[in-house]
């Protein structure tokens, strides 16, 4: 009997807090002479620093052609890469880059509602426009991250050709990837993973730093670790470049073959004279060629069967799929406990069934992406080993348009530059195709 | 001799087509992107105060200094309640406006005496947006009552970062791009007590 009083407590406890839930909210009071208060919400920045920061991307772009192809001046290259680092890193903040750039426009060929903003666009197509025609200057003194890596660079080293390769198939991988996130919305990983734009911002997550610091600590030694081992606009780039219209060329005329541009480029991109093969060693040559040939559709099929298998451990890092595995998890009492992601959805009130057909779609997406994903990266394996026995006839030593970042180094080593500026000689623009 | 002209000539016109094919195709990505049906707008970063939990990541993971996020009052959502929960700590030892009393910890909130209606005081809870950093501990202890309090990203501070920093550290996936024309998100519940007061008044 004792305890009467307290079931009685809680029983009306129980029905004031039944009708609260009934009422839901406690309603405002009626205040005579006092208007309600209203919130401020203010607009949007402007689009005008836009429109400057694409006249300022357009500017610099013209000027670094001009400065490594019609001057050929190292100097003024790194004015410029400065003026660049302080205006498109720490000014902007290091965003949006054209690196960057590549996810929204994949976003928007996934996802049909999404429309890039103009400054996107334009920071996406002006460098790959201008590298079609003029090779990779803008990687030269325009990116604020190539910028940032030159002017860190103090002792190069060389890098041994079976690294270099082995490495350069990373940022294909990286390119795939990340076309494959942003296109299924899961997420921007070039922005994620940005090594410097913490440094650009002087802040940001530990993890940032510490990859940012150890990308600056390599590039002392090793040049531009991160445009040559991961940039994946460099992919772009050195496919663009490769048929550029004019392209850095070395000696001014004749080649004395003194070997001092192959040790003044911290790139590894100048190319030397071939020698001329024996007959013997042209028909391996051309034995391992056509062997390669028909490996590549295999090695293309095998990545598309690969990757569709793929579509499970990839759709789970879409956050949406993640959440509707928990769902499902805490719905067939398999799970222990609850997440804040799964809190925050039955607070919401959908239905479970919904995320369900939701996450459905998305891995079926995912599969689609899996398979593209597996077919490019055994596409680029095969093409890395044809491109590696393909010979080509060069008679002086001129750098790899595909590599070349025209920083313009080799210039000032190269005695016939040298010869002819000192005569104060006009350099006009030499077309690669003579 | 004349073989080599012929083959250098060959590779000439296969870079000449190749690179007209190249223009075409950046000229046409950028056309078919750039006229694309749709909202020819921008997008900005918002959170939706539906998923929000007020976990506090919005006051560190910003790129900004101080975050763009803010707590944003919807007023005719707001019951007005002497004993605020989003004001008050459930601690709290006197019902005044002490720091020690006081859930936040720059002291944002403020808290004006409006009228006293059948001896039950009412207040108005103002947010000092220079001084909120957007930890969401307001929200959270309001969320006890009627959830007037809400975090959103100001646009005034906001530099709208391509990949959101916020976004990536947000838990319950809450952050998302909305159209710059309505960059602002309400909840369904104040959304609904809008309404109600849009009638009455």
């Amino acid at each position: 009997m004792r305890k009467l009083p307290a079931i009685l407590l809680a029983a009306a406890l129980a029905a004031a807090a039944a009708e609260a839930r009934a009422q839901e909210l406690l309603s405002r009071p009626e205040i005579a002479g006092h208007a309600i208060p209203t919130t401020e919400f203010p607009e949007p920045r402007a689009t005008g620093r836009e429109y400057l920061d694409v006249a300022v991307l357009a500017g610099a772009l013209a000027l670094a052609t001009h400065l490594a192809l019609a001057r050929r001046s190292r100097r003024g290259l790194l004015a410029l890469a400065i003026f660049s680092l302080v205006w498109f890193g720490f000014f902007r903040d290091g965003c949006v880059c054209s690196i960057g750039a590549i996810q929204n426009l994949a976003l928007a060929l996934g996802d049909p509602t999404y429309v890039p903003s103009f400054a996107v666009l334009a920071f996406f197509l002006l460098p790959l426009g201008v590298t079609l025609f003029f090779g990779r200057t803008f990687c030269a003194a325009v990116c604020p991250l190539g910028a940032v890596q030159e002017l860190v660079l103090v002792r190069p080293v060389k890098v041994p050709g079976w690294l270099e390769h082995t490495l350069g198939l990373l940022p294909y991988v990286y390119l795939g990837a990340a076309v494959a996130f942003a296109a299924t919305g899961t997420a921007f990983l070039i922005c994620e993973y940005d090594p410097f734009v913490g440094f650009f911002r002087l802040g940001g997550s530990v993890n940032m730093i510490v990859l940012g610091a150890c990308f600056l600590v390599i590039g002392a030694f090793v040049g531009r670790p991160y445009c040559r081992y991961l940039c994946p606009l460099g992919v772009l780039f050195g496919w663009l470049s490769k048929v550029s219209k004019w392209q850095v060329r070395i000696p001014p005329e004749a080649c004395i073959k003194c070997r001092m541009c192959e040790d003044a480029c911290p790139y590894g991109a100048i190319q030397e004279p071939t020698v001329d093969q024996s007959l013997a060693e042209r028909l391996r040559g051309r034995r391992r060629l056509a062997g390669l040939l028909v490996l590549l559709p295999v090695l293309v099929a095998a990545g598309f069967w690969l990757g569709q298998r793929l579509d499970v451990p990839l759709a789970s890092l879409h956050p949406d799929v993640r959440l509707a595995e928990q769902i499902r998890l805490e719905e067939t009492g398999k799970a222990t406990g609850t997440t804040d992601a799964s809190e925050a959805f039955r607070k919401s009130g959908r239905a479970a069934a919904e995320l369900y057909a939701e996450a459905i779609v998305l891995r079926g997406r995912f599969a689609t992406a899996g398979r593209w994903l597996g077919a490019w990266l055994g596409l680029v394996i095969g093409g890395k080993l044809i491109h590696l026995s393909l010979r080509r006839r060069r008679v002086e030593f001129q750098p790899d348009p595909a590599n070349c970042v025209a920083c313009a180094r080799c210039f000032q080593y190269c005695p016939e530059h040298r010869a002819r500026t000192a005569g104060r000689e006009d350099l006009s623009i030499i077309p690669s195709a003579e | 001799m004349s073989q080599e002209t012929d083959k250098t000539d060959r590779r000439g016109f296969v870079s000449d087509g190749v690179r007209v094919l190249g223009a075409i195709a950046l000229g046409t990505t950028g056309g078919f992107l750039a006229g694309r049906k749709g909202r020819r707008d921008r997008y900005v970063w918002q959170i939706d105060p539906d998923l929000c939990m007020a976990c506090g990541n919005c006051a560190t993971h910003c790129v900004l200094d101080v975050s763009a996020v803010k707590a944003v009052q919807c007023y005719p959502l707001c019951a007005m309640c002497d004993v605020c929960t989003g004001y008050f700590d459930l601690a709290h030892v006197h019902r005044d406006t002490a720091a020690e009393n006081q859930l936040c910890p720059t002291g944002a909130i403020l808290r004006t005496h409006i009228a006293e209606q059948a001896g039950v005081p009412r207040f108005e809870y103002h947010v000092d947006e220079p001084n909120c950093i957007g930890c969401g501990k307001c929200v959270e202890g309001c969320a006890m009552m009627n959830g007037s309090l809400y975090l959103q990203v100001r646009h005034d501070r906001c530099v709208n970062c391509n990949e959101c920093a916020i976004a990536v550290a947000c838990p319950t996936q809450a952050f998302r791009r909305v159209p710059a024309a309505g960059p602002y998100l309400l909840k369904k519940k104040a959304r609904e007590a809008v309404e109600r007061e849009g009638r009455a008044g």
